[in-house]
């Protein structure tokens, strides 16, 4: 059984239609990327994935490992391995990074009945590994993306995940926003996260990303349906012929 | 026109023939005008937004006895030498550090010069009729004089505490009195707890000399059935910085007024607070900033968070006189509010007279933000923790203006505890 098993899903918000039968499942160790024009509900999955209220599943199933994610509130997932990175990260005045990882990181180790963390031992690890990603201490110390630059805001969601050290991730547009070396430090960031038991979902509108972060699987997202699914090839024909094919055919 | 309420309250007033000739004075005067007065009715506008008919409606009765304070868990770590007034009697005092000269209020019959020239000519009775009251009523309290120069590094923590009796509602009237001398600093802790049904109704005077500083830092957190109605009203002389921070958690019905008069130049002065009320809470914030002399700033930053079906109320007037030029005057009055039922009144006020002025006030309300809660929960942290989170950060905003760290993490650690036992966890319509 694939690690993530997405069945026939639709989802709504205030009652408009956004997602009308996603089939998806993602092995254990995979990458797969999802490209598809402007509005046409990337975004809603990926919060119809990590839990956001508000968005309502009126149809289909959503399997993490074989646990009902639908049965589960969004702290619940997160506990359960899923992150989402997010197209637009929040900000938070008066939480500052470190405060707000360690909170999260607490969160899981409680959910295990294990106790809190080591301050030491995570300041240390933390560090290390914003350092990789060019996130500074002074950084840590701020609030959380309060006056941070766009690129920065991407860099933190990645300094999340590899703190987090999540089953199944969901980068939505993590690329936007990022200069073109931020772009290559970022990527292997999420690289040096690939591993057999880990999963990823990248949802983007560039072939570029894909260069640094090679999906072994990449899906066309139309009108709220997959319309196509291929190889790395697929992004190459995209970034040749545009969404066209793909938004005639629906319409 | 003395109404029932202002009679019950001065009940057990020393009579004013007892004590030396200038406190019957003071103490006549203040009774004149408690009773021509009476309790403040909604028709006052410094009182509008609060009905005292509760209070009204008590049938006071002098506490019995006093008994042993001890410190909210919150302020267990802070190094500082204690003051115990319980029910309004002085019960204990600390060797308090060098420089710092103490005096009880309880019948001062020889109470030194600086006692006599300043108590009570700090704190207006003749517009403020509780005030009034308790300087026609306290039977206790204490006098502070840091000396010229002297720099108290230690925190004075006053605990004034007042235990409610069966079936009855006590009146206290706790009354201190702070003379900073030139030069000198010090920090003043005060910290309002009970337990019962009571009235606490404490006057706070203080006179800040020339290139003084006093941090002066209250916690109101009295019992869910008290009354807490108190005046602080100080007097900065040039080049003074005067650094108040009040932070309220308690009471049913709860009033901090915070009167200044900045009568000198180059005065900095800084009154940041924040009040945090649930159940049916009623808390009430009112402070006055009086700008009469030119290039004086005043920074003032208040954060409220009302839960269940807490009424707050915020009213702030900063003046300008004509004579202070160059004024740099800052308020803001913030309140988030965790239900539908809650409430603010918020107030702000300027009048100013003179022409090169910086002034600016402002007041917003708010609820938390669902994809704050969202980002917080999609991290793994439930969302009551999410919750207590957001809300002490936004307190944190004002507790970080207390100027001295040992003393801003007693409070934050009081607002977190707060937090821990009305937002996090806690149902939504928790009690008090
Ligand atoms: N809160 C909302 N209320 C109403 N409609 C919404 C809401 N949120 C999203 N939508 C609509 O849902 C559709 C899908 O939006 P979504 O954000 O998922 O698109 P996307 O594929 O991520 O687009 P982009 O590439 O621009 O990021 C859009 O038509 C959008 O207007
Ligand atoms: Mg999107």
């Amino acid at each position: 059984m694939a690690l993530l098993e997405i069945e026939n899903l639709h989802a709504e918000i205030d009652g408009k239609p956004i997602l009308k039968g996603i089939d998806l499942s993602i092995e254990a160790g995979q990458v797969h990327a999802i490209m598809g024009p402007n509005g046409s509900g990337k975004s809603t999955l990926s919060y119809v994935l990590a839990g956001r209220d508000g968005y309502e599943v009126t149809e289909g199933s959503i399997r993490l490992d074989g646990q009902d994610l639908l049965e589960m509130e969004a702290d619940e997932r997160a506990v359960a391995g899923v992150f989402l990175a997010m197209q637009y990260p929040v900000e938070l005045p008066g939480v500052t990074g470190m405060t707000f990882l360690r909170e999260a990181v607490n969160a899981r180790r409680k959910a295990a009945g294990e106790d809190e963390i080591d301050a030491m031992g995570f300041l240390k690890m933390v560090r290390a590994k914003a350092k990789t990603l060019g996130v500074t201490d002074e950084m840590l110390k701020r609030a959380v993306n309060v006056g941070f630059s766009g690129g920065e805001k991407k860099r933190n969601e990645i300094l999340q995940m590899a703190v987090l050290e999540p089953k199944f991730c969901v980068l939505d547009e993590t690329d936007s926003g990022l200069d073109i070396d931020a772009l290559k430090v970022v990527s292997e960031g999420v690289n040096a996260l690939r591993s057999a038991g880990r999963s990823m979902l990248v949802i983007t509108h560039y072939q570029r990303l894909l260069n640094h972060i090679e999906p072994d699987v990449i899906h066309v997202l139309a009108h709220g349906r997959i319309q196509k699914t291929g190889g790395k090839e697929l992004a190459l024909e995209l970034e040749q012929n545009g969404y066209a094919d793909y938004v005639e055919a629906a319409a | 026109m003395s109404d029932k309420a202002t009679l019950a309250l001065l009940t057990g007033a020393p009579s004013s023939g007892d004590g030396p000739q200038w406190l019957a004075t003071v103490r006549r005067t203040a009774v004149e005008h408690a009773e021509r007065a009476g309790l403040p009715g909604v028709r006052t506008e410094a009182w509008k937004f609060t009905n005292l008919n509760a209070l009204k409606a008590l049938e006071p009765v002098a506490p019995r006895g006093t008994a042993e304070i001890a410190r909210p868990a919150s302020f267990g770590g802070l190094d500082a030498a204690e003051l115990h007034l319980s029910n309004g009697t002085l019960t204990r005092a600390d060797a308090l550090p060098h420089g710092v000269e103490m005096v009880s209020l309880a019948g001062p019959d020889d109470a030194p010069g600086w006692v006599a020239e300043t108590l009570g000519r700090i704190a207006d009775t003749d517009q403020h009729p509780f005030t009034a009251i308790n300087t026609g009523a306290f039977a206790g309290g204490v006098a502070l004089r840091i000396a010229r120069g002297a720099t108290v590094e230690r925190p004075i923590l006053l605990l004034v505490d007042t235990q409610g009796v069966e079936g009855a509602a006590v009146a206290t009237h706790p009354r201190v009195l702070v003379v900073v001398e030139d030069g000198a600093m010090a920090d003043l802790v005060e910290v309002h707890t009970g337990s019962g049904a009571y009235v606490n109704n404490a006057v706070t005077e203080l006179v800040i000399g020339k290139d003084a500083r006093l941090g002066h830092y209250k916690l109101q957190a009295e019992s869910g059935e008290a009354f807490h109605i108190a005046m602080t009203a100080a007097l900065c002389a040039d080049s003074s910085t005067y650094d108040n921070f009040a932070l309220s958690t308690g009471g049913r019905l709860a009033r901090n007024e915070i009167r200044a008069t900045l009568d000198g130049r180059h005065i900095e002065y800084r009154i940041n607070g924040g009040y945090l009320a649930c159940g049916d809470q009623h808390m009430d914030t009112a402070t006055f900033i009086d700008h009469a002399k030119p290039d004086c700033a005043s920074h003032e930053l208040y954060k409220g968070v009302l839960a269940d079906r807490a009424h707050g109320v915020f009213q702030g007037k900063i003046l300008v006189r004509p004579d202070a030029q160059k004024t740099d005057g800052y308020q803001m009055n913030r309140a988030l509010l965790l239900s539908r039922e809650a409430e603010i009144n918020s107030k702000p006020e300027l009048e100013i007279y003179a022409d090169d002025v910086k002034c600016s006030h402002g007041a917003t309300v708010g609820e938390l933000e669902d994809d704050q809660l969202f980002y917080l929960m999609a991290r793994g942290i439930s969302k009551e923790r999410a919750r207590a989170m957001l809300v002490a950060a936004y307190v944190d905003e004002a507790i970080d203006h207390i100027q001295r760290e040992p003393i801003r993490d007693a409070f934050r650690a009081a607002a977190a505890d707060w937090m821990q036992r009305h937002i996090a966890g806690a149902p939504a319509e928790g009690g008090v």
